[in-house]
Parts: C-alpha cells; structure tokens; sequence
C-alpha cells in the first residue's frame, strides 16, 4: 500500500468522509410515521421476526431526532401540508423513503383527493415497491439507502460548513 | 383570584398514539380534559367514488385497503353484498374456508389491537409477542393467497383458487399453540397492576349511550350489550358453528379489553370446528353469467379464455335494486350498501364504516378525564384510519 | 312479503299519507317517505318499533335519471328484534336540505357531516355541519355524479374504459 503501518492492526486509515457516512449509515433513525397499510408492514419489520435494530435503525417519535422520514402509505391533499410541516422539522442531513406503491406514484387511488406519489413534494432517496412491499423488502429499501449515504462525497465538509453534500456521477 | 382559562393542545395528525392519521384537538383544564374535536379524512382516497367507475369484480382489491388490519373481513363483507345482489349460491367448501378465514383475520386483528393498546399504555413486551403470532397469520395468508396483507382472496360466488394441501395442518397447528400465547399476555396484563391502573374506569360508557351513539361490535358488547350479527343475522353460514358471545359489565377499557380476548378464544374454537367441517368440494359457484371459469379452462380451451375475458374486462350485469349486507368484522358492524342501475358498475357503493362510528363516542368516553387517559380510549376503541376516512 | 313486515303495516296505519313507496327486494325491505315526515316517521319507529341502532345514514346522487336528484337512505336496525329497515326519501337539487336525525339518533351527527361534505346536502338543526372528511376550503362536492373522479384540475387518463 505504501503506507508504514507502525501501529499494527489497532489503527484503521481512512477518510473522514468515509468515517461520517459510515457511522450516518450505521446509525439511521426513521420517523414513526405510518400513513396506511404500509405503516402496518413497517410496524411489522421493526418488530421482532424482522427487528430492524439489528442494522441501527431505530424508529424515533420526533421529527427532530430523526434523519430519515419513510413514507409508508397512501398521501392525500389534506395531508400533504402536514408531512412538509414533519420534513421541514427534520435536521440536515435527510433522506426520504417512499415506500408502497400509493407512495412511488398514487397506486389504484387515482382519485380526486390523492397526491400521485410524494415525489411531486418531497425529493424520495428510494423507492419501494409493492402493495403493501414485504418487511424484506423494506429492509432492502433501507440497505440500498446505506449503500446511498456510502457514495457521499463531502459530508465532513458539509458538517463543517464547507460546500455541499455530493454523490458523484456513475463512471 | 386570577381568572383561569382552558388551553388548547394539538394532538396528531403526526403522533405516535393515534394509530395513524388521527388529529385531535384539545381543550384543557390542567391536564384534565375539557372538550375534544376530532378532525379526520387525512387517509380520505376516494373508494366510493372510485369503487362507481370499476365493475364488481375490480372493487375487491380496494375492499382489502380499507380496514387494512382484517383485509380478508372487508372482503368478506362486500362479496356476500355483491352474491345477495346477483343471488349467487356459494358451494360448502368456499363457506367453510371463508369462515377460517375470517376468524383468522379476527384474530390478527385483535393482536394488532392488543399490541398497540398495549404499546401506548406503556407494556413494550406485549407488542413484541403479538406481533411474532402476526407473523404466523401473515405466512397463512401468503399461503393462499400469496399475498401478505392484500389478499384479494375470495371471488364472488366463492374463492379465487383452493387452499395448497399444508394449510389445514398449518392453521391447526397455529390454533393449537394460539390458547397458549394468549394465556401469556394475560399473565402479562390481566392481574398488573399498572394496567389496571389505566384500564378500570376508564373510558365508561352506558349500554344506552353506547347504542344511541351508534357502536358496535367489541366497543359495544363491553358496555353490556348482548348483540352480535356472527350470531343474530348469520351470514355465511356462522348459524353451524357454536360460540359464545362475551359482554362486559362495567362498560370501562378493562371490560372491552376482556371481551376482546374471549372473543380472540372463541375465534380459535370456530376455526377449529370449520377445520372439522372442512369436506373436498368445488370452491367455485357453477354460475358462468357471474363467476370466473377455473383456471384450468381458460389454459386449455379457447372458450374458457374468452370467458375470463369477458368477465375480468367487462364484468357482469346486476339486476336493478339495492341490497346491504353488514357482517361482524373485528371492529363492529361493517356494512356494504350497493345501489345498482342495472349496469356492471355500481351506481353507488356505501361502505359502513364501524370505526367511523365508533370514533364518534371519543369525547363522551374522554372528557373529564386526563389526556394520559386518552391514549387509551383511543386505544380501546380500535380504530383504523383507512376504514374511517375510506 | 313486504306488506306483512312488522315496520310496513305499523307505517301504513299512521303515516298513511306520506308513504311513497313499499319495495321488497332480497329480502330487504325499502319503504320511500316523504321528506316532510321523515323526522316524525324516523322518531315513530326508534320509539314504538324499537328500530334503536341508527346503522348508516347516507344519499345517492341520481343526477340525470330521477326527477328528485338526491335520495337519503336512513338504514335501521332493532337490537331487540334483529331486523332491519330501510327508510329513503328524496331530496331536490333546487331545495337542498333535510332536517337532521340527530335528536333521534346520536350517531347521525358525523354521518351527516360526511353527506354534507360529499354530497353537499345541508342538514337545517345540525348543530356542527362543518366539511368532515375533505379540507375545510375545498371546492365541490366529490360523490356528485358530476364531480370529475380525478378531481376538476386534472386532465382524467383516457387509457381505459372506466
């Protein structure tokens, strides 16, 4: 590597970077935030036969512990004021789930009163899809979130106000 | 003396105890409650609307949307309104499943109730344990349906397909053991005193309040009420099936938390003896002008392919005239009024909410007592919010 | 037969006059009233007819095929005698207005605020008729027939018959 390693095992090199993505990625904490049938299948995944804990992930009651917002069901006119409020409240950094079919593009509810997918408000990170999608497959909506804030460039810089948060281009 | 005024406190519709969407506005003295307000239709997607511009058949999958914590009961609900309306008999077997079915969901149900309740009082292990045998209705669901949560499962004139050959022996098996964990949140919650602290008391409402208010269901056999469609109005053949009907006594959170569990009991007798009336049989109504073909027929004749073309695109004409069918889902009463125009649409599809209802009796159940309280009727009255904004 | 119901022959004895209509279909009996007896006809029968669980309250828009072009639908239910009854009455587009069930039955309240706020039917006595369902500064009513399914602003998706 080049690298003198005079201190053996006990020092890992890395970047800081790296370092702040790792411990964001390890340490994810959604909203409690269901919506419809979806917020049932992530009660589910949070609860013991699939227990997100074991990956970081802890739900958390207020918009302002946590760092990631799942949208888990169906959104209408009426609520949409209310989760841009929820958002808003949210600390930077930020990441937006939409989870379920009603949540990726309105699913069967064309309707009148329903929103055609959270992305026309909210900038979604991940998509899930399914009706309600399986807890494993939120898990692996949440993992391919991990892998998302790995790719993050800057976010040291970002912690201490220098530039912004980037994910470079796929070579 | 300075002069006290009432503060108003919003709860919702981003709380962690108002079992999804719920907002309710407060008016309180201290912490004790003055006035309620309710404020709902923030899950409002439109079914009825919706359900006008879709033929019979394609409204069940948005039945299973709507009480999304008993799918299989909205399903059950609007195929017996639909085979009333076009007079369809449904063969033994197909009854017999739907009735497994249906206690099976009534105790999924349940345990989704048990959990919250028991989560927002503050008793985290419970919810744990309900969700694990969740777990186990999920994967009998899956079993047959192939779906965990939407099952989409019955067809008007009986079932979509029959049951795969492990599934007597895995819903046995499940109501073997179920006895088993119920006895555990028992002994976690009947005798604790910190539940008893929070349950007794509260939440009362009289039989005759209960009534005039319009409640059903468990809410309103824990008031006293003896009543219960399952019994009184058979449907689908319940009148075969022995059962006892639970009622309370003290019309308080502690008495509907009793009822509940019983029936929870009872549910697992009625599956049981469905398992022991379970006879080999078509699970499909002979009936082409209604039913879809069974499957084999429409990979192997071209006839049975135009069939299920023609009834899956078009759908199937009703006679003009109006029919309701209410059955007794996990939360109460929930009714399907169709009006039909002689169409294969209906002109207008009604859903009887039994939360909607249900809720309405929140603030003569909470005023007077404290917000602490509150979470709990809320909690006791089990509501869910895709059935009471639709 | 619907003219042997319990409900039926008691209705016919008293309000004569304002029965419009007896229907008997599948099993499920209809009588239609009159819009000015309906409070009066509704109390008859929670208080001498034990009709005591209001079960649903709700309209039918039949724009363009009846004369009157609302239909309330009161669904009734005894819980001592286990039946059910079901009383409709129509309602004009020019005189849009019902009084309201609620003396009669508590749970009329919110069931009414849902029509309103539907179907745009005011309810003269209600005490609270505010939108229930829909934001307070929506415009329309969704469950008329002439409401656009996707909603008046958006262009509706032609890719299927419905």
């Amino acid at each position: 590597m080049g690298v003198d390693n005079p201190l053996g095992d006990n020092v890992i090199t890395t970047s800081l970077d790296l370092l702040v993505n790792w411990s964001r990625k390890s340490s994810i904490w959604p909203m409690t935030f269901g919506l419809a049938c979806c917020a049932i299948e992530m009660m589910a995944t949070g609860a013991s036969h699939n227990d997100l804990d074991r990956f970081g992930i802890i739900f958390r009651a207020s918009p302002r512990q946590s760092d990631c917002i799942i949208i888990a069901g169906t959104v209408t006119k009426k609520m949409l004021p209310v989760i841009m409020t929820v958002y808003e409240q949210m600390p930077e950094p930020k990441w937006v789930i939409a989870m379920g079919a009603c949540a990726c593009s309105g699913g069967i509810f064309d309707t009148y009163s329903v929103v055609q997918g959270i992305d026309e408000a909210l900038p979604v990170d991940v998509y899930i899809p399914g009706c309600p999608p399986r807890p494993e497959a939120l898990l692996f909506g949440l993992l391919k979130l991990q892998d998302k804030i790995m790719q993050e460039r800057n976010s040291f810089g970002n912690a201490i106000g220098l530039g912004e948060r980037y994910i470079p281009e796929a070579a | 003396m300075a002069a006290t005024e009432t503060m108003t406190l919003n709860m919702g519709p981003q709380h962690p105890s108002t079992h999804g969407v719920l907002r309710l506005v407060l008016e309180l003295d201290g912490e004790v409650i003055v006035k309620v307000t309710p404020h709902i239709g923030f899950l409002h997607r439109g079914v009825e609307k919706l359900s006008e511009h879709r033929t019979y058949h394609q409204i069940l999958p948005l039945t299973d949307r709507l009480d999304y914590l008993a799918p299989m009961s909205n399903n059950l609900g609007y195929i017996l309104a639909v085979e009333k309306l076009m007079a369809v008999e449904v063969p033994d077997r197909a009854e017999t499943i739907r009735i497994i079915m249906a206690e099976l969901t009534r105790l999924e149900s349940h345990l989704v109730w048990i959990a919250c309740h028991a989560l927002d009082i503050g008793a985290m292990t419970v919810f744990i344990y309900a969700f694990r045998e969740r777990e186990t209705v999920m994967e009998i669901y899956e079993l047959i349906s192939g779906a965990r949560m939407t099952s989409n499962f019955f067809r008007v004139g009986g079932l979509s397909q029959d049951v795969p050959d492990e599934f007597v022996k895995k819903v046995s098996d499940f109501i073997d053991v179920m006895p088993g964990y119920l006895d555990q949140y028992e002994g976690l919650l009947t005798t604790n005193p910190i539940w008893l602290k929070r349950t007794v008391g509260n939440g009362v409402i009289s039989a005759e309040d209960a009534i005039d208010i319009g409640l059903t269901g468990p809410a309103l056999r824990g008031s006293g009420v003896d009543w219960d469609l399952r019994r009184d109005n058979p449907y689908s053949g319940y009148e075969k099936y022995q059962f006892k009907v639970p009622t309370g006594e003290n019309c308080d959170t502690f008495d509907r938390y009793k009822v509940r569990l019983i029936e929870m009991r009872e549910a697992c007798k009625i599956v049981r003896q469905a398992l022991d009336r379970l006879t080999p049989g078509p699970v499909l109504a002979d009936c082409p002008q209604v039913c879809y073909p069974p499957k084999e027929n429409v990979y192997n004749s071209i006839e049975g392919l135009i069939h299920h073309f023609k009834i899956a695109s078009e759908g199937f004409v009703a006679p003009e005239g109006e029919v309701y069918q209410g059955v007794e889902a996990p939360k109460g009463e929930l009714g399907f009024y169709i009006v039909s125009d002689g169409g294969n649409m209906p002109e207008r599809l009604r859903i009887r909410p039994p939360s909607f209802v249900n809720l309405q009796a929140i603030e003569q159940m909470s005023v007077g007592s404290m917000i602490a309280d509150l979470v709990a009727v809320i909690g006791t009255l089990d509501i869910v919010l895709g059935e009471i904004d639709r | 037969m619907a003219e042997n119901n319990r409900a039926v022959v008691k209705l016919k004895e008293t309000f004569a006059a304002s029965i419009i209509d007896v229907v008997e279909f599948r099993g499920e009996v209809t009588v239609t009233v009159a819009k000015n007896a309906i409070i009066e006809i509704l109390s008859f029968l929670k208080q001498s007819l034990q009709y005591n669980l209001l079960t649903d309250l709700t309209a039918v828009d039949y724009l363009g095929k009846k004369e009157e072009r609302f239909m309330m639908v009161y669904l009734l239910y005894s819980i001592p005698n286990k039946d059910r009854l079901r009383i409709k009455t129509p309602v004009t587009e020019a005189d849009c207005t019902i009084p309201t069930a609620i003396p009669v039955w508590k749970t009329a309240n919110w069931l009414e605020r849902e029509v309103f706020d539907l179907f745009g039917i005011t309810f003269s006595g209600h005490p609270d008729l505010r939108r229930i369902l829909m934001t307070d500064d929506w415009v329309g009513h969704p469950l008329r027939k002439d409401y656009p399914l996707q909603g008046p602003d958006r262009e509706p998706y032609k890719g299927r018959l419905s």
